[in-house]
């Protein structure tokens, strides 16, 4: 059992009482809501006479269902209006903050609240959105939720859990040049299988993950979902606090000298001990992409298509599924492969230094003939902080669409989706059957720089070959 | 479509047929698409379930054969329910008719989210998934009887022994598994868990 690690520091911290059932009461310091997952939960508080407990705890945002070629309001989709003037009126009813459409602090909520402050070391963080995860890379213990429990967190800013083990995720060395924090964790996630984090909070640390910014950590720990564990976190340091000081929730002055200090008490320390450890060397790590209909089915761009030899039993009717969804042959090399949409963006990767990394390819080239690409920043703060850098000129000229913040094509419940067959190559965190909106649609999964490569070449290629020497 | 009522209170034992899903990593984009989640209520999800599945297989699908239409549990394999934490994907379940679900392992937040609604997620092995699934199969007209302490299953005549963790298993059948009321009552120890918290005290001296 694990002791002394930031988890178990943060989840003793936060324990409000043991119930009947034997599991933990959980107090939640951080809760941000969004138009999807919301309104059943503010329906159902009403159902039940109830009233928002700590709405100064709770901050909203909308991403999921807003278009990002025009945001005017009312929006074409009149379900989509629907859901965001119920979002409005919950807030304004419970006196919950609202960042809308404009406010200049819109975005994707994984975006929003890092980049506002609103996510600090130490905290619980939840959100009805299973990316959640993502909040962790602060030192926060962050994990997504279901409707039921948001109403329970509306109402009681608490909720039922069980604690999870730690496993620590120790990763030596350094990325490579060409190489991402999304190669890191899609290596991780090939490595451990989607379901190998079940029941597991992961704690990523060791050299390579100490040298990775905050925008890299919160990469890593927005997909440890993908790997099945609810929650992934890094200790907060240096790079930590330099992030947050400033923000326009970060403590200041005397308290800011006191919350550093706290939030040092609560990384792991010396005496930590976790339930098990996985070792990696990011030395050996390449650009990855993946192949499947699971995010554990990925490849380095330079290897072939796993046969079904090379896949463990239990692993072979999926295998056998994505050759059949995806059209690949066992055997088939991955890099060539032809795409027709390229996406970047989403809460893995829709952050300035992703926009940067894949401006820089993108930077004098162009788009291959028949390719549709577009980038999504994921929240205003990024648009305009990548506007202000000229990068939205840089992908004008290369002949990327440049569009307003949003979930967007990552899970396609606003107008940008594929279409029939299409095979896009996403920045985005999940390649499931259907994902990106068309029932038949395919998706290969890869870092921002990775999907600039694919638009100017037509296909997957390794970016290596295109960065400057 | 008519279902049995929805969960409510002492759940101890659920009896019912069995629709055999099978299939590893089943996430829940599949079980509900993200075009369904446009909806500010869940009463629609029902004929919504496994919506891209179901039309790709073309009338193939267990939810769409006849012999398991009004069947109540669900036999699944390993990781059922992973990916998003979308709720919808019970709640679809739910509307559809399932009221328990047997499987390998569950996606952590799809357990968590059907233990909220009264809908038990019960494990075996896989060796013994692989017999219910067929002994299911071979006699879709019989009933399933689960119960939830101690955990099993009896089909025909067998009888398998399941897993539920133990506060899962005090939660339904205590009929305390809606979590609100008991969260609520605990109101002086909220106020002092959050009166220790230094961020909820804006990092104040002292």
């Amino acid at each position: 059992m694990s002791s002394a690690t930031l988890y178990d520091k943060v989840w003793a911290l936060h324990q409000v009482a043991e119930l009947p059932s034997g599991a933990t009461q959980l107090f939640i310091g951080l809760h941000l809501i969004h138009e999807v997952t919301s309104p059943q939960a503010f329906a159902a508080l009403n159902d039940l006479g109830l009233t928002v407990r700590h709405p100064e705890r709770t901050v909203a945002t909308v991403d999921h269902i807003v278009p990002t070629t025009s945001q005017a309001r009312p929006f074409a989709d009149p379900l989509a209006e629907e859901m965001l003037t119920t979002l409005e009126r919950n807030c304004h009813e419970n006196g919950i903050s609202l960042n809308g459409l404009g406010s200049g602090r819109q975005g994707i909520v994984h975006v929003m609240a890092p980049e506002l402050g609103l996510t600090q070391p130490g905290m619980t963080v939840v959100c009805g959105d299973s990316h959640t995860s993502t909040h962790g890379a602060f030192g926060a213990i962050a994990f997504g939720i279901g409707t039921s429990q948001v109403r329970d967190v509306l109402a009681s800013q608490s909720l039922a859990l069980n604690k999870l083990k730690v496993r620590r995720i120790w990763v030596d060395g350094s990325l490579p040049p060409g190489v991402y924090a999304k190669d890191l964790v899609l290596h991780i996630i090939r490595t451990l299988g989607v379901k190998g984090g079940v029941g597991h909070a992961y704690e990523f640390a060791g050299p390579a993950v100490a040298a990775l910014s905050m925008e890299e950590r919160m990469t890593v720990c927005n997909m440890a979902i993908e790997g099945g564990a609810r929650c992934g976190y890094v200790n907060p340091d240096d790079t930590t606090f330099a992030y947050l000081k400033g923000r326009p929730h970060a403590p200041t002055g005397e308290a800011w000298e006191r919350a550093v200090q706290w939030w040092q008490s609560l990384a792991s320390g010396p005496d930590a001990v976790f339930d098990d450890e996985v070792r990696f060397d990011a030395t050996a790590i390449a650009p990855t992409v993946t192949w499947g209909i699971t995010p554990g089915q990925g490849i380095g761009v330079d290897e072939a298509v796993p046969t079904l030899e090379q896949t463990p039993e239990e692993d072979r009717p999926l295998a056998q599924e994505a050759y059949r969804y995806m059209e690949l042959q066992p055997g088939q090399s991955i890099a060539g492969l032809p795409v027709d949409v390229c996406f970047i963006g989403s809460c893995t990767n829709g952050r300035l230094s992703d926009l940067r990394a894949a401006a820089l390819v993108a930077d004098g080239r162009q788009v291959a003939a028949g390719i549709k690409a577009f980038v999504v920043p994921g929240s205003e703060q990024v648009a305009a902080a990548a506007e202000a850098e000229g990068l939205d000129a840089v992908f004008r000229a290369a002949g990327f669409e440049w569009r307003e913040p949003g979930c967007s094509m990552c899970l396609a419940m606003n107008p940008d989706r594929l279409e029939g067959r299409q095979i896009s190559a996403s920045s985005s965190n999940r390649n499931f059957k259907g994902r990106q909106g068309s029932a038949s649609g395919r998706t290969l999964l890869m870092s921002p720089a990775m999907v600039a490569a694919a638009a100017v070449a037509g296909h997957v290629t390794d970016v290596r070959t295109l960065l400057p020497a | 479509m008519t279902t049995a009522p929805f969960p409510a209170g002492s759940i101890v034992q659920v009896h019912g047929r069995a629709v055999v899903l099978r299939g590893n990593d089943i996430d829940t984009d599949r079980i509900i698409p993200a075009r369904f989640l446009k909806c500010v209520t869940f009463d629609g999800l029902g004929a919504q379930v496994f919506a891209d599945d179901r039309s790709e297989q073309q009338g193939l699908h267990p939810f769409d054969r006849p012999e398991y239409q009004g069947a109540s549990v669900l036999v699944v394999n390993r990781n059922f329910g992973c990916g998003s934490s979308r709720e919808h994907a019970p709640q679809a379940l739910l509307r559809w008719g399932i009221r328990v679900v047997l499987g390998e392992s569950f996606a952590e937040i799809f357990y968590g989210n059907c233990l909220a609604l009264g809908i038990p997620c019960l494990q075996a092995s896989s060796t013994d998934i692989d017999q219910i699934q067929q002994a299911a199969e071979a006699s879709c007209d019989s009933q399933l009887s689960i119960s939830l302490d101690p955990a099993a299953v009896e089909l025909a005549g067998q009888r398998w022994e399941l897993q539920l963790a133990s506060d899962a298993q005090k939660m339904l059948t205590s009929g305390q598994w809606d979590a609100t009321r008991q969260l609520l009552s605990k109101d002086q120890e909220l106020t002092a868990t959050a009166a220790r918290l230094p961020y909820m005290q804006r990092f104040a001296a002292g």
